[in-house]
């Protein structure tokens, strides 16, 4: 599984990483959280505001922050 | 209260799909809730002033002429008032935002003309939500996906001038018309500006790499929205928001509240009056490199106009600072080119300055 955040670095993109990682420690998964900084990744995906979550390539949200809940469902869907 | 009623909503809702036959023990129906929420809530609202009134005068004893009394019914009566507006209007943006998503804004101005895609694009601004981050990938999704230049410009100017935050301050603090005006003119530059950079074809001053991305089908519609998850949404707007500006809102009426009761009225009349005609272009470019947020400049504007500033030099003033910022400009660097940039910068700067001129000429 690869799970990625984009954002370029601003406070709510670091609180949506905070969140994923706190999610996948939940779940007891085995995957490092990438963050992407580089907008050109967020364009190849279509992704317009940030910041998002992908769960292998997919973009699953973007412009906001999710709750660890939330990325607990993205996560084990 | 106005935010109470949301949660049962929510409730109501998970509960009706889990089990229907519960549905009729759901305590009240969620437009009853709403309701009684809002003329609770307007009950306060209206009874704010006596209220800070009898406190100040009556139950502490303090004399009319005080100054010290004057600035405390002030605070004590400006404080919860615009806490309340704002928990309102945050949370009902929120619920509106949610019908527009930056993709779906997208969509609606792809291929439109110039001049209807600058109007639509103004006010799509408003109601899209947008954080100053995401400026780049939206930029380039919106050019990629056939959006003319000036088109997106006009979206971008729009989009954090005319916020919220800025409104509601502008409507509890200054009055109902300054803050029509603000959005009126807000708007009026949003477009004109976007028009004439769209007319100046300055498409090569965009960076090159922007117009190489591939171009490939939008994003899907995400999934379907209930109303729970609207209502959702606007509660965390809320909490997002209100959670953030309210300590700007404090200080910045204590502050407002120390110029109310202290400062003579019309110290400012000679700098920032009208007779000054040097004082809007002064305002803009001071105000251009400052950055402060939107609930940390209106209570200053409210006091600079209490104490004799004119409306256009502080409005003039007020926009610079919220619209145009250093950061904002590092961040569109890296798509758009320094000539551009600067172009970008100098056509916003100039329809500021034209509209402080206007309202100080009408006003």
């Amino acid at each position: 599984m690869r799970i990625q955040v984009f954002g370029p670095g601003c406070a709510k993109c670091k609180q949506l990483e905070q969140n994923t990682r706190a999610a996948v420690q939940d779940l007891g998964l085995d995957v490092e959280v990438e963050k992407v900084e580089d907008v050109r990744e967020m364009v190849k995906l279509r992704i317009l505001s940030t910041p998002a979550l992908a769960v292998d390539g997919q973009v699953k949200s973007t412009g906001k922050v999710l709750s660890v809940q939330e990325i607990k469902q993205y996560l084990s869907a | 209260m106005a935010i109470e009623a949301p949660e049962r909503t929510e409730l109501a809702g998970r509960e009706a799909e889990a089990t229907p036959a519960h549905r009729s023990r759901v305590r009240l129906p969620a437009w009853l809730v709403a309701l009684v929420g809002v003329a609770l809530w307007w009950f306060v609202y209206s009874n704010l002033e006596t209220a800070a009134d009898w406190l100040t005068y009556s139950a502490l004893g303090l004399a009319k002429q005080d100054p010290f009394a004057s600035a405390l019914a002030f605070f004590v009566f400006e404080v919860p008032k615009v806490l309340m507006l704002l928990v309102l209007i945050v949370f009902a943006v929120g619920i509106v935002r949610t019908f527009f998503t930056p993709e779906r804004t997208r969509q609606i101005l792809a291929g439109k003309r110039e001049s209807v895609g600058n109007v639509l694009a103004a006010f799509l601004g408003i109601v899209t939500p947008f954080c100053s981050c995401s400026a780049v990938p939206l930029f380039i999704g919106f050019v990629e996906s056939g959006v003319p230049l000036g088109v997106t410009l006009s979206f971008l100017i729009a989009a954090p001038m005319i916020n919220e935050v800025a409104v509601v301050l502008l409507f509890g603090m200054v009055g109902p018309q300054v803050a029509g005006v603000y959005v009126g003119t807000g708007l009026l530059i949003a477009i004109l500006c976007g028009w004439i950079m769209g007319r100046l074809k300055l498409e090569r001053h965009v960076e090159p790499w922007v117009y190489e991305m591939e171009a490939g089908e939008a994003l899907s519609e995400g999934e379907r929205l209930r109303w729970a998850d609207r209502v959702h949404a606007g509660r965390q707007a809320v909490r997002e928001i209100v959670g953030r500006v309210w300590i700007y809102v404090v200080v910045g009426i204590a502050v407002g509240a120390g110029i109310h009761g202290y400062v003579p009225t019309g110290t400012m009349a000679a700098i920032m009056g009208r007779s000054a005609w040097w004082s809007v272009p002064v305002a803009v470019v001071l105000g251009v490199p400052m950055y402060s947020n939107a609930a940390g400049i209106v209570p200053i504007i409210q006091a600079l106009i209490e104490k004799g500033a004119s409306l256009g030099t502080a409005l003039a003033f007020m926009m610079a600072v919220i619209a145009l910022s250093l950061p904002e400009a590092v961040i569109l660097r890296k798509v758009l080119r320094p000539r551009l940039l600067l172009t970008y910068f100098g056509v916003v700067a100039l329809g500021i300055v034209f509209v402080g001129y206007l309202f100080n000429l009408l006003w």
